[in-house]
């Protein structure tokens, strides 16, 4: 077999979650990739985040393109349909399931070649669509799979492990992201989990096109001193403008926060985003100083993370299409199909 | 003068308008056609058009035709030259004892004509303007006044176009009005100052019957409607386009909701093809029927998608409407040139299932069907229209629909069939015909996921590189394409009146050509069977028609003869025996061509020998 299962017994004692689910009811396969990638954290708190919301499982459709990133679908949410498409392709695979049936979460996981180079184009046009899903870049600057090429997402005059230094310039995602219209924007570190399951939470419970950069150092071909995406740089550069706590349902705001260091987010889905200033005069609602404030600090070689911008009354691409509420795949002849007397009456209007 | 005796015909001639594009012609010429069709007289109309919106020379020709014959005939009876760039080819063209009708508002030197045809100038433009000032009117309605001297030359009923007028300008009386008023401005000047009419004729007849005048690219997209497809995504190109934008037009008018006037549909302009491709599969994949419309270069995009569609196995339907290529090619002229590139799209080892719909209404009946087939087999299905077909209007048998029809989806594994314990393998072919079962994503909390994957699996969709598995998959792949063969529709064969040696096969707009070429060929002594195919992968009575006849002509209109190439492909035989007659110069193939191909090969082979012709 090439492909290796994961056991499914665990302890007896372990929690459960407001559906009855375990953690381990949101894992997949064990992951290939390499001991210590970012990815596999970034899977961690995938799950972790699904199991925190009690999503169903099988309600979940994920989807992604080539590359180590876009394996990571089969290490997580076994019990979900998942789809290893073509390189650069996922969001417009994505964008024609989501047309299909609006009811399911999608979830979109790519990487920095596959959504900065070979699908620039899809990542933008999904984006400016407005469809409703949480698209992950897990972003790491180099081509993993293929040993080490720079990818378009690393910064100019980084080293690569051989010590060829790039000289183009990066494709900030982010950056592109809000020019674009996404509605929820956000970057994180897969070393930061705390910040990171969070986000994810809250992304999912966004209602349009949520968009998650998670710079996820490669432990094999990027992860040395030179290189802008290691841990240790991130690390060091990291500026982190607000840290998030997702409260599900009614529940009251149970965390005690100083007065005027919370600003409180309303979810489409009815969930809470409570947003820990870390940065007192940033604000998550002002595109284009979000847009500026990013500018500002990568220019300073700083990496701003945290949830850069939210709207929260955003719309998705189904209401720009006013389609039907039902999923279109469950429409069947009834309602679909217009007849023979409607035909009779368009033959009549052709001669 | 004319040395040679004026055409004289009824019912029965071809007559080409040379115009500027962009002028507003194009809707008086319609009106035309339309006007001849009133006259329960058959018309085939073509445009023949640039690449381009405005300036460029632009020809539409209706074929006058009581016998019915719907392909292109070739060659000009009357030119209804209006566009000075083309005017001497235009003139050239002209068959001997044809019509020239031009605008003789400026005077023309007498080397511009020919002796040979019979001219008439009829002052357009200083009719259009001593009536109108504004100088757009003054351009729309030169249109209308000519045609309204052409319905005097050709003696048609004057009423009949008046109908037609005010069946276009239905409530918009002022336009209707003024529109009446140039036709008889144009008629009453050729009726008082020509001989009218003249040798070509339009005599009241009964051959049009209950038959539909339409374009194969609405008829399709009519049928992506009635076949069930909820999600279009498309990228602008000639000459596809006019499907999405007619799916568009149905489905406005019978895809809403009466009660919250809400879309049962989605279409998405893609960024590009690649982007309409991956939509579609990603649509079709969650379980709804998803098509997308292209040409020649769409394709070539499209067809990694297409290589993961065959072989992850997902539904999709793309309708190819067919243009010359190479490359960039003739944009606006057609062709059958997409077959092998369709047959065998993308990358390894790849089949996919082609229908070639004749006209409109097997386009709207195949289109239809492509929807049942793309679920029922799990892959990509190609409707293989073109240019000709695909935006000419047509007179075509009235389109039909069984009400009682449901449609097919395929392979379903549903929550009850997971729950009483089915063993579900995506990969999995349970019953024998290479069709596994899939579900839908979001079926069940426990049951039915899988991982869709490009890469290779196991029948079990686990991801496996293990030879045997992967040879295992490949010849399922292959079955399920031996079951295709049972559920395409299957090709029409029509034997001549008496058995002969020799055979032909030709598919798609061919077809009207094909007929007519049928009787001048008859008429020169040579007995053809014929053989309409009418998809790929071909039923087993394509062999069986090879195995028949000593020689197979195979019409085509391409260069390197693709159908006959993927048949000598397909059914392992002596190319030979299929004898290739390509017609690939971007006009659509006429019966005139076909009788002479065919014909010249003929009289080749029936060489009397030589000992016999001497004695």
């Amino acid at each position: 077999m090439t492909y290796i299962a994961k056991p499914k017994f665990h302890h007896p004692g372990l929690k459960k979650n407001e559906l009855g689910y375990t953690h381990r009811d949101y894992e997949g396969k064990i992951s290939t990739l390499c001991a210590g990638c970012g990815h596999d954290s970034i899977t961690a708190s995938i799950i972790e985040a699904c199991y925190e919301l009690s999503i169903e499982p099988h309600r979940v459709a994920k989807i992604s393109g080539i590359g180590c990133s876009s394996k990571t679908p089969d290490y997580f949410l076994g019990n979900s349909h998942g789809f290893n498409s073509v390189h650069g392709r996922m969001p417009s695979v994505l964008t024609g399931a989501n047309l299909a049936n609006r009811d399911l979460i999608y979830l979109g996981v790519s990487g920095d070649g596959d959504s900065a180079s070979i699908g620039f184009g899809q990542f933008a046009h999904s984006i400016r669509r407005g469809v409703n899903m949480t698209y992950i870049v897990e972003n790491n600057g180099v081509y993993g799979l293929t040993k080490g090429q720079f990818s378009a997402t690393a910064d100019r005059g980084s080293k690569s492990k051989k010590g060829v230094t790039n000289t183009d310039n990066p494709i900030d995602l982010v950056a592109i992201a809000l020019q674009l219209g996404a509605t929820f924007v956000a970057r994180s570190f897969s070393g930061d989990k705390s910040q990171l399951v969070p986000l994810i939470a809250a992304a999912i419970g966004h209602k349009g096109a949520s968009f998650i950069d998670v710079i996820s150092p490669c432990i094999a071909f990027n992860n040395h001193a030179g290189s802008t995406k290691s841990f240790d740089y991130v690390r060091e550069h990291n500026d982190a403008v607000n840290r998030l706590d997702v409260l599900v349902g009614r529940d009251p705001i149970a965390v005690d926060y100083a007065p005027g260091t919370v600003q409180v987010v309303e979810q489409h889905d009815g969930s809470r985003i409570a947003l820990r200033k870390i940065d007192a005069d940033y604000d998550p609602h002002d595109r284009l100083g979000a847009m500026t404030f990013l500018q500002k600090h990568a220019a300073k070689g700083q990496i701003v993370t945290g949830l850069l911008y939210v709207d929260p009354d955003a719309e998705d691409m189904h209401e720009h299409l006013n389609t039907v509420e039902t999923p279109l795949n469950s429409l069947e002849a009834d309602s679909l199909c217009p007849g023979s007397a409607v035909l009779d009456k368009f033959n009549a209007s052709l001669r | 003068m004319s040395d040679k005796k004026p055409i004289s015909s009824v019912n029965d001639f071809v007559v080409r308008f040379a115009n500027v594009n962009g002028s507003g012609s194009a809707s008086a010429n319609e009106m035309f056609a339309r006007a001849i069709l009133r006259h329960g007289v058959p018309v085939s109309p073509r445009n023949i058009f640039p690449s381009n919106i405005q300036g460029l020379p632009t020809w539409y020709e209706v074929r006058v035709t009581e016998a019915g014959h719907l392909g292109a005939r070739g060659g000009v009876d009357m030119m209804v030259a209006m566009n000075p760039q083309t005017w001497d080819k235009d003139v050239a063209g002209i068959e001997p004892g044809g019509y020239l009708f031009y605008d003789s508002t400026k005077p023309m030197p007498s080397t511009k004509f020919r002796d040979d045809i019979t001219v008439i100038g009829v002052p357009l433009t200083a009719i259009t303007n001593s009536t109108y000032t504004d100088p757009r009117q003054r351009q729309l309605f030169k249109n209308i006044i000519y045609l309204g001297a052409l319905s005097a030359l050709l003696d048609m009923d004057p009423k009949l176009i008046e109908q037609l007028i005010g069946e276009q300008y239905k409530g918009k009386e002022k336009l209707l009005s003024s529109n009446v008023h140039a036709l008889h401005l144009g008629r009453d000047w050729a009726l008082q100052n020509l001989k009218c009419p003249i040798g070509l004729r339009v005599k009241k007849s009964d051959k049009v019957g209950d038959r539909i005048f339409i374009e194969g690219n609405s008829a399709a997209a009519l049928g992506a409607v009635y076949g069930g497809a909820t999600v279009c995504a498309w990228y602008p190109i000639t000459p596809s386009s006019s499907v999405a934008e007619a799916f568009t037009a149905h489905c406005k008018k019978y895809r809403h909701d009466p009660e919250t006037g809400k879309a049962k549909y989605a279409i998405v302009q893609g960024e590009d093809e690649l982007a309409s491709i991956g939509i579609v599969i990603g649509a079709s994949w969650n379980g709804a029927r998803a098509f997308t419309a292209t040409s020649g270069p769409g394709i070539s995009l499209m067809t990694e998608f297409i290589g993961l569609s065959y072989f992850a196995e997902i539904p999709a339907v793309i309708m190819n409407i067919q243009r010359a290529g190479p490359s960039t090619g003739m944009p606006t002229r057609t062709q059958q040139c997409d077959i092998i590139a369709c047959a065998y799209a993308s990358h390894g080892d790849t089949k996919h299932v082609l229908l070639f719909p004749e006209d409109p209404a097997e386009a709207f009946e195949f289109a239809a069907a492509a929807f049942d087939l793309a679920e029922r087999l799990q892959t990509t299905i190609f409707l293989m229209l073109d240019l000709d077909i695909g935006m000419n209007h047509r007179l075509s048998r009235p389109l039909k629909w069984d009400d009682a029809k449901q449609y097919d989806r395929g392979k379903i594994m549903t929550a009850e069939m997971l729950e009483e314990g089915r063993d579900f393998g995506r990969y999995l072919d349970v019953d024998g015909d290479g069709i596994p079962y899939r579900t839908y994503p979001g079926t069940h909390p426990t049951k039915g996921s899988y991982f869709t994957r490009g890469t290779s699996r196991d029948r079990y969709a686990r991801y496996s590189e293990e030879g045997t598995v992967y040879a295992d998959n490949m010849q399922r792949l292959v079955r399920k394409f031996e079951t295709a063969q049972d559920l395409v529709p299957r090709p029409l064969q029509a034997n001549a009146e008496r058995p002969t040696k020799y055979g032909v096969i030709y598919f798609g707009s061919t077809s009207p050509a094909m007929d007519e070429a049928i009787g001048l060929l008859e008429a020169r002594g040579h007995q053809l069977d014929r053989l309409r195919i009418r998809a790929f992968p071909f039923h087993s009575s394509v062999a069986s028609f090879l195995a028949e006849h000593d020689f197979v002509y195979v019409v085509e209109q391409n260069r390197d003869s693709q159908l006959r190439q993927l048949i000598v492909n397909e059914n392992g035989i002596d190319p030979v025996r299929l004898v290739p007659i390509v017609h690939y110069d971007g006009t659509p193939i006429t019966a005139r061509f076909i009788a002479k191909a065919i014909g010249d090969h003929q009289d080749h082979l029936k060489v009397t020998p030589l000992r016999k012709a001497v004695s």
